[in-house]
């Protein structure tokens, strides 16, 4: 049941096959299992019972709210949450407790979702492992997969322990981690510069950025405004369009969200053939560092569109190579405004400095801040100030046109969706990703992600196939502005094209049980 | 066929095209002095920390610095990509508030309804005031 999709459990819940409490239950009781990958910061096991007990109500009465009702679901801990801890993986809020919902959230909950809890992530979302928060980093649930492992027996210099586990990618890596692992069905993750498309594709998810302004960003904690979105992660299409069919749509609180009206709901019809289409291949996006693999598997899905009958034309971006460091001159500018807010008085953490108001802000912010965040802030900081703004800050905003203006060529030269790699490789180990520091892996990692939130496209990461290591690649399709439903339709066609294996997990849960031996020895032999 | 032409690109060669990722960033460009480092400080109110952090900021800016070989005469910078739109302005009118018990709930110190701060009329002490980076 836990590996079904979201559609299937929802007619399963209205046929009476299961109920939502059992199916919360057995939720909860997997996450329990799971905790060791450490997706979830905060289990709300309470809130989801209830929750799950009204919804059973409403199925008695024959009432249901929808597709939604009754499905377990995860957000990402920096979305708002009425009643429950709200960190961003940060000791800056650790213990704060929003007194609202943010937008989506109270959508998902008006739709009768049951929310499981909230999920790990990098420090306010800045990264591109999942590694930097302080409760800790989140594990890939693929470290621990049949197909993972026994790739891992052949290679003779492979030690078969823990310490080799694999990260999930960022920064909604919790999110990827919970769905991943069949702890709840659609997870919110959020994406600025591919948080929610590069841990989908290291965790064989799909992995959705709706256009900008077509989702409400009230209640997620801001992190660059003029990008940020809430993105959606499940484990299939069509699920991803059932989840962003009840979050889409303009909310007066969110005065950058777009009134225009929308299809709703998003059904995806299937694309019988792909005739029509014209799928554009950016040539620049073809970099030394792509591996042999993904490159590969890129190929052959250009192919797989050619031989469809879609025309696949090569195209050009070319400010593509300056897009990165437009991203991150822009994003720790806005980084630098919007985590000026944090200063302990009215919320989250505060120190004991009673001096001067100056120097109480500047130790809480010490105390409450990584140094990832602090040098963030302290970058953008530099960007505006007087003397570097014309030629940093402004600078960055006029290359962020040209890239803009790249993406509206290409698609006017009648391409109707993009195809790009979505990372540079599969997950690496943990150990092997902390050798560099945040800044320079997420210049790294966010390379083909970035662009997309610098135009406001909507851009989808599609699990492809798995590696020769047996982990998951994804390829990221992008379309134009306010055509999510076309996107998502073709990423449809393809998904069902490309036929991902489902992650096995028997050796997850075995070593879940382990873990769980060991914990029941530990704590014995303390007594 | 597809593959052929992504074989033609791989052949083409790469000299002269810089790699996203530099191995060799350039050295800091020594621009962050320790007026800068203060200055900073005080408008961000952040410390730096540590000698890694303003070595940190060095590459940064030096990484920041390729976005001066692109040619922006003439184009506008963008704030927004929803630039072309309208801004949609909500009625005045008062549907909610009246919380303020909910909001007082989060702060550390709190009199009646007051949020309380530290005296605001006490700058920064200066950094040779203090001690140089003491938590590196």
């Amino acid at each position: 049941m836990l590996g079904r999709t979201l559609r299937e459990v929802s007619a399963a819940l209205k046929q009476g096959q299961i109920t939502p409490t059992e199916l919360c239950q057995k939720c909860l009781s997997l996450i329990k299992k799971t905790k060791f990958l450490n997706a979830y910061i905060t289990v709300s096991e309470e809130v989801a019972l209830k929750q799950a007990e009204e919804s059973e109500q409403r199925y008695k009465n024959g009432q249901s709210l929808g597709d939604l009702d009754g499905i377990p679901v995860a957000v990402k801990d920096n979305f708002s949450t009425s009643g429950i801890e709200t960190t961003c993986a940060s000791n800056m809020l650790k213990g704060y407790i929003p007194p609202y919902n943010a937008t989506v959230v109270q959508k998902l909950l008006d739709q009768g979702a049951l929310l499981m809890g909230k999920t790990n992530l990098d420090e306010f979302a800045m990264g591109s492992g999942s590694t930097d928060g302080v409760f800790g980093p989140v594990k890939n649930p693929w470290s621990y997969s049949k197909q993972y492992r026994e790739k891992r027996k052949q290679n003779p210099h492979s030690k078969n322990e823990d310490s080799d586990w694999l990260i999930t990618g960022g920064s909604s890596g919790g999110s990827a981690a919970a769905v991943s692992a069949f702890t709840c069905y659609a997870a919110l993750g959020s994406d600025t510069g591919g948080s929610t498309r590069n841990p989908a594709a290291h965790c064989g998810l799909v992995g959705f950025k709706p256009s900008y302004g077509l989702v409400s960003r009230h209640g997620l904690i801001p992190l660059v405004n003029s990008m940020d979105v809430p993105g959606i992660l499940t484990r299939c299409v069509d699920d991803a369009a059932i989840v962003l069919g009840a979050l889409a749509g303009p909310d007066p609180k969110d005065s950058t969200t777009v009134h225009d009206p929308i299809n709703k709901p998003f059904m995806l019809p299937s694309l019988a053939d792909v005739s029509k289409l014209c799928i554009g291949i950016p040539k620049e996006y073809l970099v030394p560092e792509l591996s042999s693999e993904v490159r590969s598997l890129w190929s052959k899905a250009a192919d797989l569109f050619e031989s469809g009958g879609a025309k696949v034309l090569e195209v050009s971006l070319p400010h593509t190579s300056y897009s990165i460091v437009c991203y991150h001159v822009l994003c720790t500018s806005e980084v630098a405004s919007n985590m000026a807010r944090f200063d302990g008085l009215q919320y989250g953490h505060r120190c004991d400095i009673d001096v001067s108001t100056e120097a109480m802000y500047a130790a809480t912010r010490r105390e409450g801040f990584n140094d990832v965040v602090r040098g963030r802030i302290l970058s953008g900081n530099f960007f505006l100030l007087k003397e570097n703004y014309e030629n940093y800050f402004v600078k960055a905003q006029k290359v962020r046109r040209l890239i803009a203006n790249d993406f509206v060529n290409a698609f006017n030269s009648g391409v109707d969706v993009l195809l790009t790699p979505t990372t540079l490789s599969e997950a690496v180990p943990y150990l092997e990703f902390i050798k560099e520091d945040n800044r320079t892996r997420s210049a790294q990692d966010d390379i083909f992600t970035q662009a997309v939130n610098m135009a406001g496209l909507p851009a989808v990461s599609i699990p492809v196939a798995l590696s020769n290591q047996g982990l998951p690649i994804g390829l990221q399709f992008i379309g134009r502005a306010f055509c999510d439903q076309q996107l998502l339709t073709v990423a449809k066609w393809f998904e069902k094209q490309v036929q991902f294996p489902v992650i096995q997990l028997q050796e997850l849960m075995d070593y879940c049980s382990a873990v769980l031996e060991n914990e029941k020895l530990a704590s014995v032999s303390l007594k | 066929m597809w593959s052929r032409l992504v074989w033609l690109g791989l052949r083409a060669p790469l000299g002269g095209r810089q790699g996203f990722t530099s191995k060799a960033d350039p050295q800091g460009s020594g621009r962050i002095t320790a007026q800068v480092i203060e200055h900073l400080e005080r408008l961000a109110l952040v410390d730096f920390g540590s000698r890694e952090a303003v070595a940190r900021l060095e590459k940064a800016i030096a990484f920041a610095d390729r976005l001066r070989a692109v040619d922006t005469d003439g184009v506008e910078p963008m704030e927004s990509v929803l630039e072309d739109r309208c801004l949609y302005l909500r009625s005045d009118n008062v549907v909610e508030g009246n919380c303020a018990d909910e909001l007082l709930q989060n702060s550390h110190r709190v009199v009646e309804e007051y949020f309380v701060a530290p005296p605001g009329n006490i700058s920064l002490p200066k950094r040779d005031e203090q001690e140089p980076f003491p938590h590196s």
